[in-house]
């Protein structure tokens, strides 16, 4: 059970003046039920990376493995693993179409060929999931807020119920307090479902809280892959590719840089807060 | 799939071509397309490929692009090359059988169409391929400018051309994503008959003209906050000035169109193909 990419190239336009290696010999497994999140400068390839996982985009060499079939061999459902796996693009407020939310939802759990009353017990409980407020689901999505529509669009893939959700910077436009909702609310469904969640950032500081392992990508190359801790150890690389450890990471690098004996791993502020505190106590000074 | 389509695109290079004046540019390729059809001879068509192959060449474009870019006119050609084949009369009868007969003159008339129309699609799309689309409205408004004194709104249709050419790609690549984030909910696009098949475009065609829209009033309301209104006295940052290079090409495309006429009024072209 886990998904896997090995040594996956893929080149736009090839043979053109608008050649472009996206991806280069880029390998990795993700195991079932792993909170993963995706970090890389714009451009890296991230989005491109994503779209070989749900077969939308074919790998110019290399092979693709969902649970341990290779999905271009011939005859594989494609169909089939789109609703395994779940892809909710950058902005997919953008794919809306139906007159009110609740069918707009229906529309993946119908292209599976589920009953009517089954497309609508998905639809609802997807839209529960992401918070969605029950007396809007009769109305047009176009009429919402972006933050509403924003979240239509992810149940509209939940509805789906696939075992692998892949969000693409599913915070990009929206508020801070939009943003934590619904980052909480995705981290919520990881815990409570064995969902693997495959979140794609640029912001350290959105994904560091929530994921348990990071994969860097670099010009369509994989630069890092670890658990956060691991990999915020490399804040200087990090930086000369235009990304950035989160801030607390610098803040604890500085104090033990001053002296203070604290260990710079810590990711979150809590982490953080607590390591600083128990410095504090081991040196006795509370 | 959709990236395919090559026909109206600018291919970026550093060539004489390139460098052209765009009303160069312009001028000689509606001569060419007048040259095709003063003659119909096939020295005419030899004299045509030399100054395609000429110009192509100097303009760095892979001939691979514009092959793609007859892609969406192969029907069309089939289609004259088999009505001019089957029904036209004269000559020699070459092949017959039933109610179907192939005539000398049909089997010619039916080549050289099929290499006009080649030649037709070529050499426009050899323009849109080496002049950049701003290029190309600045070099029509300029070029049409006269028509103003008779009240033809010439700048504003230009604005709406080089907005409407601007705006092509950027609806080619939405409706790329609406279609993936459509097929990533397991829409199904290929299979079915072709009532299907249409409701099957729904989900593509109400997000796409939402975005058309929204992408519309976002860019009036950006050319209002920067003060456009209209073309009076509205100045070019690069305004267009014919240079040497310029006057070679034209120069030379007129001897090549008098060559072409030339050779349209005085070979006939029974005594050269057979």
């Amino acid at each position: 059970m886990s998904i896997a990419l090995e040594h996956v190239s893929y080149v736009y336009s090839p043979g053109t003046a608008y050649e472009k290696h996206a991806l280069k010999d880029v390998s990795f497994e993700i195991p079932q039920g792993q909170f993963v999140g995706i970090i890389g400068h714009t451009g890296s390839g991230k989005s491109t990376l994503i779209q070989h996982l749900n077969g939308l985009v074919r790998a110019t060499s290399g092979r693709v493995l969902y649970e341990g079939q290779n999905i271009y061999e011939d005859g594989y459902n494609m169909r089939e693993l789109r609703t395994r796996v779940g892809l909710v693009f950058q902005y997919p407020e953008y794919q809306l179409f139906e007159v009110d939310v609740i069918s707009d939802v229906c529309f993946g759990p119908k292209n599976q060929g589920l009953p009517q009353e089954e497309c609508e017990k998905r639809a609802r409980e997807a839209l529960e999931h992401v918070g969605f407020p029950e007396k809007y689901y009769k109305q047009s999505p176009f009429e919402l807020s972006g933050g509403q529509k924003r979240r239509v669009a992810i149940a509209g893939v939940l509805a789906m119920r696939p075992k692998v959700l892949i969000l693409d910077e599913p915070t990009a436009g929206l508020d801070p307090k939009g943003r934590d909702e619904i980052l909480d609310q995705i981290s919520e469904l990881h815990r409570k479902t064995d969902m693997t969640v495959i979140l794609v950032s640029h912001s350290m500081e959105d994904v560091a809280r929530y994921v348990e392992r990071l994969i860097v990508m670099n010009r369509g190359e994989k630069m890092l892959d670890g658990t956060p801790r691991e990999v915020f150890r490399h804040y200087r690389e990090l930086e000369k590719v235009g990304l950035a450890a989160p801030q607390v990471t610098y803040v604890m690098h500085d104090l033990k840089a001053r002296g203070f004996d604290v260990s710079p791993d810590a990711t979150t502020i809590r982490e953080a807060a607590e390591e600083i505190l128990g410095s504090f106590r081991r040196s006795g000074k509370i | 799939m959709i990236r395919d389509i090559t026909i109206g695109q600018y291919y970026p290079a550093e060539s004489r071509i390139h460098r052209l004046d765009p009303r160069v540019k312009i001028v000689c390729t509606l001569l060419f397309l007048v040259s095709l059809f003063i003659q119909n001879s096939l020295p005419g068509y030899v004299i045509a490929t030399i100054y395609l192959g000429c110009v192509i060449r100097l303009s760095k474009v892979p001939l691979k692009y514009i092959l793609k870019g007859l892609k969406p006119v192969v029907i069309l050609l089939l289609f004259t090359v088999v009505m001019n084949l089957f029904l036209t009369d004269g000559g020699e009868t070459l092949v017959q059988f039933g109610i179907f007969t192939i005539t000398e003159n049909g089997l010619r008339t039916s080549v050289f169409m099929a290499v006009r129309l080649m030649y037709l699609v070529a050499g426009s799309s050899i323009m849109t391929f080496t002049t950049s689309p701003n290029g190309l409205t600045d070099g029509m408004e300029k070029l049409l400018h006269p028509l103003n004194r008779f009240n033809v709104p010439v700048h504003e249709v230009a604005m709406m051309m080089s907005i409407a050419l601007r705006f092509i790609p950027i609806l080619l690549e939405e409706t790329d994503k609406i279609m993936k984030a459509q097929q990533a909910r397991g829409a199904d696009f290929e299979s079915g008959n072709i009532i299907q098949r249409a409701k099957a475009m729904v989900p593509i065609l109400v997000p796409l003209f939402v975005s058309a829209f929204r992408r519309a009033n976002d860019l009036a309301m950006a050319m209002e906050a920067r003060c456009y209104h209209g073309g009076d006295g509205r100045t070019k940052m690069k305004p267009l000035h014919y240079h040497g290079r310029d006057r070679v090409a034209y120069f030379i495309t007129l001897i090549y169109l008098i060559i072409m006429f030339v050779v349209g009024r005085f070979l006939p072209f029974k005594l050269w193909i057979f």
